[in-house]
């Protein structure tokens, strides 16, 4: 250990400066658009599992199981290197060849839909804590179903919800680390490449440490002004936390 | 396209040897996991102010970091340390044991704190010392709290180790990724791969779900 040769300057010099900020860039960008299907996906689900019709929930119920008890690096591998097979010839080629950025698609897709089902089953959990009462009222008002989904169900379930969506929401940072095994040069990866590359390990994986920490700060802090102003009132948590 | 199924017929032994890996990483994983955890949260529980915040700290670093990162850390880190490399294996197992930790005390702590402090009273009360009253009134009241989130725990632990693929480890993924590959087979050995730990993480579940149910106070 006493041999090690330590260099911060290693994170500001060119061209590495400009990796670690692209990586940064791949890491945010795979992690919000995985997050804007994942919440579009887990919304869905988390009517389907609650709606009053059997075969629906029953096939809500069977993705949530598929995408929980599968790891999400075997997920990954399925989407990259199975799927295209899989598929007729034609749309096998273009997502292997053609299609651009390929390996940042599929890591939007499989960490959306693998997101998804956890933020599905937040959801349910949200429209379940609803009385029941609500959805008659609702109904006895002449509202259709999906009003009360729409009007009723949905709004108070996501604002019940924002702590535990928090959480998910920094677990997809996280996880877009996998996004690395099928090439996708996210911010772990360009650290470990600029590690290898240049023998500062520690300085490199500081900084990414670093990263991830102010990138969780910044996720929770705002999620909390969103808690404050979601807050319903007249819940059990309705006091306002500090942000 | 036509799926081989004597193929992995066939390449079962070899399987076979990377789920031993899995199993292992796995078992190991959660006997110094839930060790570290829990003194970790022995520590947070402590009243001592310097050993719960570092405690704490410790926690909330794990928590807030990649998995991924936190290999690649160990794999980097400890052969500097201790002056000589150490392998995949063991660099993914203390990864797995120090992000794990932070989660199983996370777990242990607040099966614990989900005690009514009128149980430690009423122990005092009746003439127990205290710690007398943490193992025979706290402690199994904790324990049985605990147990079903542990298991859930243990079997994302299981899932997890698939990460042992990005410092070459030859566990259940890796094998049947080299021996997908070796033969231009990736599609049935990922499917066999996805299909074993959907149903083994399928029926944990489930059973950990019934002894909710059973057990719940």
């Amino acid at each position: 250990m006493e041999r090690y040769a330590w260099n911060w300057g290693i994170l500001v010099s060119q061209p590495y400066v400009f990796w670690i900020l692209s990586g940064l860039l791949w890491t945010v960008l795979v992690a919000l658009a995985g997050w804007l299907l994942a919440l579009v996906l887990g919304s869905i689900l988390g009517v389907a599992r609650t709606v009053p019709n059997r075969f629906v929930r029953a096939l809500a119920a069977v993705y949530v199981e598929y995408f929980r008890n599968v790891p999400l690096l075997v997920q990954i591998f399925l989407w990259y290197f199975v799927l295209p097979e899989l598929l007729p010839q034609a749309a096998g080629q273009w997502l292997k060849r053609d299609l651009p950025n390929a390996e940042f698609w599929t890591a939007v897709v499989s960490l959306g839909t693998y997101t998804a089902c956890r933020v599905g089953e937040t959801l349910r959990a949200g429209i379940e804590s609803i009385s029941r009462g609500q959805t008659s009222a609702g109904l006895s008002s002449g509202l259709t179903m999906t009003q009360v989904y729409g009007y009723i169900l949905l709004p108070v379930a996501y604002r019940v919800t924002v702590p535990a969506l928090t959480s998910e929401f920094i677990n997809i940072f996280k996880n877009s680390a996998l996004a690395l095994t099928i090439g996708v040069l996210e911010l772990t990866s360009r650290t470990r490449q600029i590690a290898e590359y240049t023998y500062h390990a520690i300085e490199l994986f500081t900084c990414a440490t670093v990263t991830y920490a102010v990138i969780s700060l910044i996720v929770t802090y705002a999620m909390r002004l969103v808690e404050n102003r979601a807050r319903l009132p007249g819940m059990i948590a309705s006091q306002p936390t500090d942000a | 396209m036509r799926l081989d199924i004597a193929f992995i017929v066939d390449h079962l032994p070899l399987l076979w040897q990377g789920m031993q890996v899995t199993l292992l990483l796995t078992l190991l994983g959660i006997v110094l996991g839930i060790a570290l955890g829990a003194l970790l949260a022995v520590a947070r529980l402590s009243g001592v102010r310097p050993l719960a915040v570092a405690a704490a700290a410790y926690v909330d670093l794990f928590r807030l970091l990649p998995l991924l990162l936190i290999i690649f850390w160990v794999y980097f880190l400890l052969p500097l340390w201790l002056g000589r490399p150490i392998g995949g294996f063991y660099s993914a197992l203390v990864s797995f044991v120090l992000y794990e930790a932070a989660y199983f005390s996370e777990i242990i702590r607040s099966g614990i704190l989900g005690i009514r402090r009128g149980q430690i009273n009423a122990g005092l009360a009746s003439g127990l010392t205290y710690g007398a009253t943490m193992r025979h009134i706290v402690l199994p009241q904790a324990l049985r709290n605990m147990f079903p989130v542990l298991l859930v725990q243990c079997i994302n632990l299981f899932k997890s180790t698939s990460l042992v693929y990005v410092v070459g480890v030859n566990d259940f993924l890796m094998a049947a990724d080299v021996i997908g590959t070796k033969d231009n087979r990736l599609i049935e050995m990922y499917g066999f791969v996805a299909l074993v730990y959907f149903t083994a993480c399928f029926l944990a579940s489930l059973a950990v779900s019934r002894l909710q149910r059973r057990y719940a106070l």
